[in-house]
Order: C-alpha cells, then structure tokens, then sequence
C-alpha cells in the first residue's frame, strides 16, 4: 500500500463583502431579525477592572477611511483569564470576552467599550502584555487581518511582550500601541489601523 | 497526548491579499509582510456559544422573516454540511451564520441599491450551531446574481455568505459558497482571487439529491474544513521555558 496523508485543506476565504454587516449584525445593516444580537457587550455588567473605551477607525491605502469594515475584538478579562475551556481560570459570570464593532456608515469611525484585559500567561509559561485581539473584515479584505491592540500606558510590560518582540522593526511595534486619553473620566483609547503606507500597522499570520 | 497549536495556515491555498482583478483589494490589501507567530493561547482560544444566543428558527430563511403564512419568492433550498477540521475531525457546537441576497439579486442592506426589489417576506440572514457531529443545516432560497461594480459589466454568481467560529480565534473564517454549474463562478473576479482551481472547486455546494426532499426543496451540499492542531507527542520543553 502506498502511503498518504490523509489531511483535509482548509476551506479557502471569500471577502466578508460590504454586506457583512447583514450576517454578522443586522440591526446595523437596517432591519430587525434576531431576538439577541450577538457581540453586543463585550465584558458584561460584572466584569472587574478598569472600564474603558476604544475609538478608532480603519484606513485604506489612499488615506481614507474604510466605512463598511466589521471588527472583532477578543480578549481576556483584568485577570488575564480568557472566557474558554482551555484556559484555566474562572471568568465574571457575562463575561465572553468578544464582541463585533461597527463603524459608522458616514464615517468609518468605530468605537467600542469593555474592561482593559490583565497581563496574560501563555501556556508555555510567558507573561504576553495585556492586549486585545482584533480580526478585521471588509470588502476588498480576501482573508480576515489579524491585528493587536496594546496599551500606551503599559510600557514595560510591553517592552518584554514575546510577540511585539518578534517584530523585527522597533519603529513598527508603534502601530499596535493604542494611545490613552482621559475624557469625561473615562480612560479612551485611540487605535487607528492602517492597511497601508509608511505607518501601514503590523499583522499577523497566525 | 495534549492539543497543541494550530497548523499553519496555507498561505498558497488561500487568496493572497492583492489580487488586483478584483479592484477594491488594491487599496485594502497591507504590503508589508506580515509577522509570522504560532498559536499563543490568544489564539488557540475564542469565543463559546450556546443554544441560549440563538432561537431554533434562525436557521430557517424560509420563516425567519416572512410574515406568518408567507414565504419569500424563489427556488427554495436546503443548504447542510459538516464542519470539520484539518485532520478530518468533526467540529461540534460551533456557530455558524449567513447572509445572502434574494432570489432577484437584492440585499437587504441600507447601502444596497440594485433595482431588483427587495423581497418583504426574505431578510437574508440566517444562523445556527453545529450538532455533536458538526452537522448542519440552513432552509432558504437560492440567490439571485447581482451586478457589481468592478469592470463595467461583472456579476456575482450566486453565493451565500458563510462566517464560522471553530473552537479558536485562529479558526475564524468568513467564506462564499457557491453552487454546482453556475457560469459565471469562473468568470468572477473575487472567486479568481483564489489562485488554485482545487482550492475554488471546494467553494462550490454539490446539488444532493438523496437529500433533496421531493415535490419541496432542493439541497445542496457543502462542507466546510476548519484549521486542524498538531497534538503534542513530545515535550521537548519543560513548562515555563
């Protein structure tokens, strides 16, 4: 007999289109459907920590704003502990840990709010700084991006995280750190993703 | 033996970035290269659903908008599968959701101004979790094709959105399947995103006519392979190193 792999392919990507918005979150898209939208609440109304907000927005290569894009955002809560089976810890009863962002159709300006997640152990034993995952689909977007959100003002933990040290190019590590501002008494991060350019922000093919 | 990270993700099965064919990709597609990084338990975890986020009748197109009594206009279908990874193994409980355009081409999205009419009994969405064997199932219409503006004159075969979880955010996938003789799949200029004929031919939803059932609804087939995980047979590490 000959020998063979018997492993199947991954099913290939399509893009998300400008209509994404239909599936993943109707409401937004114009009309009414589900009984619960998902991806609404990111940390839920027990979650301990620190209370913030991120705005940002997703820039193309002619320096415009991308107005029909859908992100999600996945992360730990402040203890470093993700909402899933195989990462040991307990979670805020209502805390997945994920949720959609929807841009504003007019102008592409995004905004999302959640708890700022803890440092978090890797399995391996390595302290990542605290971060926010993100996945970015839209038209013209063949294969979801994946990108990280770190904090400005988590500047040691971050100058030892493992993956901003992968990056060869310290200048570009810049990109993956979101700005704090204070407004209103609420801590807001300013996360602008660019696709391309001199600044065009770090991805990851993980 | 433990589950370990996920394999690499094909990168010459997938669609490159920049396929310039397909015009809007010129501008969105990142040039730098991108930081290649194993599985951190960032990503070999993700968000878990239940049956207590979605309602029964979600996955059925059929009913799910349309007022009670009526149907929406078109071909009506079931679309089923399994979902299952890279090596073959069923992923069960996982959510799946969809979205398409009416049977005339139309969807119901703000943005969408195609003259075809919107359909009042057809929303265009739809979701459901997989079974314990990673089946599942939708009830809907087929699509129409619609007009894009791309070229002067492209059209879209008919294609249902599909967005899948898996177990792992490095499982995340959004796709398009499509169905069994259409003309214009090779013609399109996103599906020619994909650079490999096979990889194309596995977007493509066979007509099952075991399942179809008889003087009702026409099914198709469509399978879906997630990223399949190496299993750690040795420790060449101690933990913590």
């Amino acid at each position: 007999m000959r020998q063979t792999l018997d492993y199947l392919k991954e099913t290939p990507s399509q893009t998300a289109g400008p209509y994404v918005h239909i599936g993943l979150a109707p409401g937004a898209a114009g009309f009414d459907i589900y009984a619960q939208e998902l991806g609404h609440d990111i940390a839920g109304p027990n979650a301990k920590g620190e209370r913030i907000r991120v705005e940002g927005g997703v820039i193309d290569g002619m320096g415009s704003p991308i107005k029909d894009v859908l992100l999600e955002a996945w992360q730990a809560n402040a203890d470093g502990i993700y909402a899933h089976p195989e990462h040991l810890g307990e979670v805020e009863d209502g805390f997945r840990g994920w949720g959609r962002v929807i841009p504003d159709f007019e102008t592409g300006n995004w905004t999302f709010e959640t708890v700022k997640p803890g440092a978090v152990t890797d399995l391996n034993g390595r302290q990542m700084a605290p971060h926010i995952s993100l996945w970015i689909v839209a038209r013209g977007i063949n294969v979801g991006l994946q990108t990280r959100l770190y904090f400005s003002d988590e500047a040691a933990a971050n100058a030892t995280d493992p993956v901003l040290n992968l990056i060869e190019w310290e200048r570009r590590r810049a990109t993956l750190i979101a700005e704090r501002t204070d407004s209103d008494g609420t801590p807001v991060y300013r996360f602008d993703i660019k696709l391309q350019g001199e600044d065009e922000t770090v991805f990851f093919d993980i | 033996m433990k589950p370990g990270p996920y394999y690499q993700r094909d990168r010459q099965w997938q669609p490159p970035a920049l396929t310039p064919d397909y015009k809007t990709s010129v501008s969105r597609s990142p040039q730098y290269s991108m930081i290649s990084l194993e599985t951190t338990v960032s990503e070999i975890t993700g968000p878990v659903f239940g049956h207590n986020d979605i309602d029964p009748i979600d996955k059925d197109l059929l009913s799910n908008y349309a007022k009670p009594g009526e149907s929406p206009i078109g071909e009506r279908i079931i679309l089923h599968g399994r979902v299952l990874d890279e090596n073959a193994k069923p992923v069960p409980n996982t959510l799946l959701e969809i979205w398409q355009a009416n049977a005339g081409g139309r969807y119901r999205h703000k943005k969408d101004t195609y003259l075809a009419p919107i359909d009042p009994n057809f929303g265009g969405c739809g979701r459901t979790l997989t079974d314990e064997n990673g089946y599942y199932a939708f009830r809907t219409v087929k699509p129409g094709a619609y007009p894009w503006r791309n070229w002067v004159n492209n059209w879209r075969p008919a294609h249902v959105h599909i967005s899948i979880f898996g177990s792992a955010f490095a499982q995340r996938l959004i796709t398009q399947c499509y169905f069994e003789g259409d003309p214009l799949i090779a013609k399109c200029p996103i599906v020619n995103s994909i650079p490999d004929p096979d990889a194309v031919d596995q977007l493509v939803a066979r007509l099952d006519l075991n399942s179809t059932i008889p003087l009702d609804t026409i099914t198709y087939k469509f399978d879906i392979v997630l990223r399949g995980r190496r299993s750690t047979l040795f420790e060449n590490r101690p933990e913590g190193n």
